[in-house]
């Protein structure tokens, strides 16, 4: 029998929870391998193109479930690949939040407070800009404007994006072509490949396992590049420390069909998932009222018409960010673009028709819609069901479509978060005539999410957490959880920020359990690029967290 | 499974296709496009060609869909005392409007057969509102009736979008009170 690769830690997953430990790791001294289901792409190979086989449906895996769908990304850098590079920071009454079974759902040790100094490493380390008005879509100063107009505020959200070398092509979840998006292959990756980190795409995970000599080996298999309803081989690697970050759609799925190798998982493994309260309402803008009533203008004759035109989310309406509102009524508004495809389909007309007719009608009237994205605290609802045969959905077509295992139904909670929402979204945007407003459908694919949470989450309580504060999954030292799934609930905003702040502060942790194990590595890595002010910030931290 | 002759098949898709996103007749004896809308819908955008590209994953099940069709529709019919006459597979038989209602029903909720429909009806609409069996450049040049009808604008000549105005330039809404000197909520 052949010896079994081995390596010192093996990371599932190369989007935000994979890559930052994998950096951190490499160059601390650690042999680093990446294991990443989906292709490795450049920005030459990211497309403008809607056409399945492109880099929109490569990159991207869109699965089906009981009442909630996923959309997550599926290439090498994950979903800051595909995502829309929206990058805020959670507001400080999320840590403090209870849920509807009224125990505090984040670790007592996290706060924005103690967050925060995790937040400027990640700051540090993606170039993150504070967009300015003259930076904001025709779509983004559109919603502030109707915010105004309706005496609300609204702001240009913080993103992850070069809006010097941005075309404002609106194509950002097919991949950045010209990499102003600043995705994780331009930070992370890379360094983590300097200092010897291998990432091997097109290889998913299936399981773990322990050897008997006290480490896990994880077994994988290899997916076809084109057709990834196929597969061309299998193969395992030993190591002494196991990242999982195959995301919050994925990650619990593994951790579910290692369990009859591991023993037992914590109750929380694929329970207590969160979309992060998210659902999207369309209006349909009135052109003549947008220049009466807004005074807006292109100076190009037209009013707005700029559906196409921009670069995803770029202004938010916070004012029910508000920490003295009762839970479940806290949310956020942000302007978004969705392409068409699964953009459009789920859009309901006047008549709350999702075809037909009258949705042809307003399909003509696509370059004058407004999408806005409503992220709502939801009630964690989501549940997996056991796994299916590999990876986390039965694949439909080639790329992108299949049927995953998670049930979703939302609670009274939740649904009165979206009315409340759904509301003002209506009061804002229908005020003087200004639009129609619908919010999409949840009867054909149930509720859909970008964002997916919690399915194995931190905490300090092993009934309701499967993780604990250090990130490590109970009962099984020497794994751990980075990626979104760790997140414990909804965040009211875009949750890449969050993501990336919580696996830095993970590091330590990692750090001091691969240590443990006799790997020779240490912690203290400077920003990709070598910046060092980050890290004189988190220093005082840091001694807990490696701790015993 | 029986067979099914292949116009019959063709025909009771076209049929579906053409309920969810509508369009123009083909030819003054067209019957699988009902004629609802004046310009051309799902049929027109190239649905069929879509759904029997094998990259779908439903090329396979598309005999069994129209059969299954017809075997609705006929019920459907009964139900509602409707005569279908017999030149036509019953699916294609209907008038736009009762397809429209039997659509409805089989893609509402707690329809035992909802997600198939629901699969079926995403790929006829993505070949009108996105032509996902076309390069999108090519779709667009050869004025493609979804692409064209939305509006979508055309990219520039090495195929890329980029646009050179986007924004209005000017402060448009007070900021939120609480905003952090890094642009986030407190």
């Amino acid at each position: 029998m052949n010896a079994v690769e081995r390596t010192d830690v093996l990371v599932i997953g190369s989007g935000f929870g994979g890559a930052i430990p994998a950096y951190h790791l490499a160059a601390g001294g650690a042999r680093v391998v990446i294991l990443e289901r989906g292709p490795a792409l450049a920005a030459e190979e990211f497309e403008h193109d809607f056409k399945l086989g492109s880099s929109y449906t490569r990159a991207f895996d869109f699965v089906v479930g009981d009442g909630m769908s996923v959309l997550g990304g599926n290439c090498v850098g994950g979903g800051s690949v595909v995502y829309f590079a929206a990058m805020p920071r959670a507001p400080r009454f999320v840590f403090e939040r209870r849920g509807s079974i009224n125990r505090r759902m984040w670790p007592a040790s996290l706060s924005r407070d103690t967050l925060d100094p995790w937040y400027d490493r990640v700051a540090e380390s993606i170039s993150i800009t504070q967009q300015g008005w003259e930076d904001v879509s025709y779509a983004g100063g559109l919603w502030a404007a109707a915010c105004h107009h309706a005496g609300r505020t609204a702001n240009p959200v913080p993103a992850a994006v070069d809006t010097g070398t941005c075309v404002n092509c609106n194509w950002m979840m097919a991949g950045c072509r010209f990499d102003a998006k600043q995705s994780l292959l331009l930070n992370y990756l890379p360094a983590a490949v300097a200092h010897g980190a291998e990432i091997r795409p097109l290889h998913e995970v299936q399981r773990i396992e322990r050897t008997g000599d006290g480490r896990y080996r994880v077994h994988y298999q290899l997916v076809h590049g084109e057709d990834y309803r196929l597969t061309e081989g299998e193969g395992c690697i030993d190591a002494e420390v196991v990242v999982v970050a195959a995301g919050a759609a994925a990650t619990p799925v593994i951790l579910q069909r290692s369990e009859t190798a591991l023993g037992a998982m914590p109750h929380a493994v694929g329970r207590y998932f969160s979309g992060n309260g998210e659902r999207l309402n369309t209006a349909v803008i009135n052109e003549d009222r947008v220049r009466d009533v807004l005074g807006l203008d292109r100076g190009d004759g037209l009013a707005y018409a700029a559906n196409q035109i921009g670069k995803g989310p770029t202004v938010a309406n916070w004012d029910r960010l508000d920490g003295s509102l009762p839970e479940y009524t806290r949310y956020s508004l942000e302007q978004l673009y969705f392409p068409p495809g699964l953009g459009t389909i789920l859009a309901l007309t006047g008549d709350a028709d999702w075809f037909g007719l009258g949705k042809k009608e307003m399909l003509e009237r696509w370059q004058s819609w407004l999408i806005i994205f409503q992220m709502i605290e939801d009630d964690n609802e989501g549940v997996f069901g056991p796994p299916p045969p590999r990876g986390n959905a039965d694949r439909i077509s080639q790329q992108m479509l299949g049927v995953g295992r998670l049930t979703y139904n939302p609670t009274a909670n939740t649904r009165a978060a979206w009315a409340m929402a759904d509301a003002d979204c209506k009061d804002i945007l229908e005020r003087d005539g200004l639009a129609t407003v619908t919010p999409w459908t949840n009867d054909l694919v149930g509720a859909y999410t970008v964002h997916p949470l919690a399915s194995c989450r931190i905490g300090d309580d092993p009934h309701t957490s499967a993780l604990d504060d250090r990130h490590e999954l109970r009962g099984h030292p020497g794994i751990f959880v980075t990626d979104g799934s760790a997140v414990p609930g909804a965040l009211t905003v875009n949750p890449a920020m969050t993501i990336s702040a919580l696996a830095e502060r993970a590091v330590p942790g990692i750090v001091r359990a691969a240590r443990e194990r006799g790997v020779a590595v240490k912690y203290g890595a400077p920003a990709p690029d070598g910046s060092t002010s980050g890290r004189s910030g988190t220093s005082a931290l840091v001694p807990a967290l490696l701790r015993d | 499974m029986g067979t099914l002759p292949d116009e019959t098949r063709t025909a009771t898709l076209e049929a579906f296709a053409d309920t969810i996103v509508p369009g123009a007749r083909r030819h003054p004896g067209d019957r699988a496009v009902a004629g609802a809308s004046p310009t051309g819908g799902a049929v027109a955008a190239g649905a069929i060609e879509l759904i029997e590209w094998d990259a779908t994953g439903i090329s396979e099940d598309l005999t069994g869909y129209a059969r299954s069709l017809d075997e609705h529709a006929r019920a459907f019919a009964a139900q509602r005392g409707l005569t279908l006459d017999g030149d036509a597979p019953a699916f294609v038989a209907l008038p736009f409007e009762e397809r429209t209602a039997l659509v409805r029903a089989l893609t509402a909720p707690g329809h035992p057969e909802k997600s198939l429909w629901v699969l079926l009806a995403l790929f006829c609409y993505m070949a009108y509102d996105s032509a996902a069996h076309l390069n999108t450049a090519d779709a667009l040049a050869a004025g493609h009736p979804g692409l064209t009808a939305m509006g979508v604008t055309p990219p520039g000549p090495d195929g890329l979008w980029r646009y050179s105005a986007w924004s209005y330039g000017r402060p448009l809404a007070r900021l939120h009170p609480h905003t952090t000197a890094s642009g986030s909520p407190a």
